[in-house]
């Protein structure tokens, strides 16, 4: 074991290897570890960012399909509320020209039967005259007799 | 064995010898061919081995991780960002579970000490033969390979961490507060001083020479026995297959070893650095 200028040697090569490893190693290795940490903690932050959003769009959804279910249902309930409403309106329009139907019928009826009573008035007078014509052979004379005639097919 | 005419004693010296380039009693510069030669070329001599593969090793340190750190993305690491970061992460953890200051130098320092130690150790596990015999082949004499075995270059880093720890302490606490620590503690009286002085000052110094040397004495040792047993190969298949068991569960072993003096080298940096720092009584 001899000492000799190695030492020397090795002290310089010593310090040049530790001043290298510290300007031209370590800081650009630190940096890039420190930057995945970095990235790696945003990462994981946006992940529970994102799960919280997740939920609160699911109650969201949630909370939008009640609103919808409750809406169409009210819509629902108003048609058919509407629906009944207009058949009630059209059973009563009917009615009501069922029965005016009806009542001009009858009016019609009704005045067939007088017309035909009329008619029939008429004809029987015609024939009471000519009957008693008959009878009495030219005795009756149409203009004489003619207010009892009629006086006579009212009665009839 | 690498040849027949070499003895074992031989063997172990050539594997125990640096390639020392130096100035020969002479006068003329040129490479020591025997341990004796680097002997008498005094201080002013380098291990050349030593500084080739531990500035190889660092380069090859630095330049993997510039690699990385220079690709480096915050997306999803591929292979070698991933081991890079793995390394930085188990760096930044244990500085941060020891020193509690700003200060941008330690965890850089601590790593660059891990990773090259470690590298520096684990050229260990290289079989002891190989590169020393590829080197006298290419007509280099002497080569070893594992440069944390040779005390210049743990001791070179253990004094660099010195003069770190010397800087911090002067910086943080002021020449009058360093000088204070060294003389008033453990006993706060002005009669204690030189008992004060000596206990504290025998701490100070204590710190380079037992980071240095235990990882000399540890790395020293297991090359030892990893050359031991490699002279088993000269004695015969049964030797030489036993040698080979051995050698595979002392690699194994050693695995656990160089790993664990490159982190003992670190921590014990930054703990020193930490007190360095620290400005409270205690």
């Amino acid at each position: 074991m001899n000492l000799n200028a190695t030492i020397i040697g090795q002290s310089i090569t010593f310090f040049f290897f530790v001043w290298f490893c510290m300007k031209f190693i370590w800081p650009l290795v630190g940096a890039a570890m420190r930057e995945r940490q970095e990235t790696i903690a945003a990462g994981l932050r946006a992940s529970e960012e994102a799960d919280q959003k997740l939920a609160l769009a699911a109650s969201n959804a949630e909370e939008e399909l009640t609103t919808a279910k409750a809406e169409a249902s009210a819509i629902i309930e108003q048609a058919r509320a509407r629906a009944s409403q207009m058949v009630e309106e059209a059973k009563t329009e009917a009615r009501g020209e069922g029965e005016r139907l009806v009542e001009a019928a009858k009016a019609e009826i009704e005045q067939e039967v007088n017309r035909a009573k009329e008619s029939l008035r008429a004809q029987v007078a015609e024939l009471v005259v000519t009957g008693a014509e008959r009878i009495i052979e030219d005795s009756v004379d149409a203009d004489k007799h003619d207010a009892m005639l009629k006086k006579l097919a009212a009665e009839l | 064995m690498s040849s027949e005419t070499k003895t074992t004693s031989d063997y172990i010296q050539h594997h125990l010898t640096n390639l020392t380039y130096g100035q020969h009693p002479d006068g003329h510069w040129g490479f020591a061919h025997s341990a004796a030669e680097v002997a008498e070329m005094g201080f002013w001599s380098i291990n050349v081995d030593s500084m080739l593969w531990s500035i190889g090793l660092g380069l090859l340190f630095a330049l993997v991780f510039r690699r990385a750190a220079v690709h480096a993305t915050s997306g999803v690491p591929s292979g070698l960002q991933n081991m890079v970061e793995m390394i930085v992460e188990f760096i930044e953890d244990t500085t941060s579970s020891i020193f509690h200051y700003k200060n941008d130098l330690i965890a850089p320092l601590a790593m660059t000490i891990f990773v090259w130690v470690f590298l520096m150790n684990a050229m260990d596990l290289v079989p002891v033969d190989w590169l020393p015999e590829l080197a006298v082949a290419l007509g280099v004499s002497h080569m070893k390979v594992v440069p944390s075995t040779d005390p210049n270059i743990t001791m070179a880093m253990a004094l660099s961490v010195f003069a770190l720890i010397l800087y911090y302490s002067i910086k943080q606490k002021g020449p009058v507060g360093f000088i204070k620590e060294l003389t008033l503690h453990p006993f706060p009286s002005i009669f204690a001083i030189p008992v004060n002085f000596l206990l504290e000052f025998v701490s100070l110094i204590a710190k380079p020479l037992s980071l240095g040397l235990r990882l000399f004495g540890n790395m020293y040792a297991g090359e030892m026995i990893f050359i031991l047993i490699a002279l088993m190969f000269g004695g015969g298949i049964v030797y030489a297959l036993f040698g080979g068991v051995l050698q595979w569960v002392w690699a194994v072993f050693h695995v656990l070893v160089i790993t664990l003096q490159a982190f003992i080298f670190a921590v014990l940096t930054v703990v020193y650095l930490a007190q360095a720092h620290d400005t409270e009584e205690h």
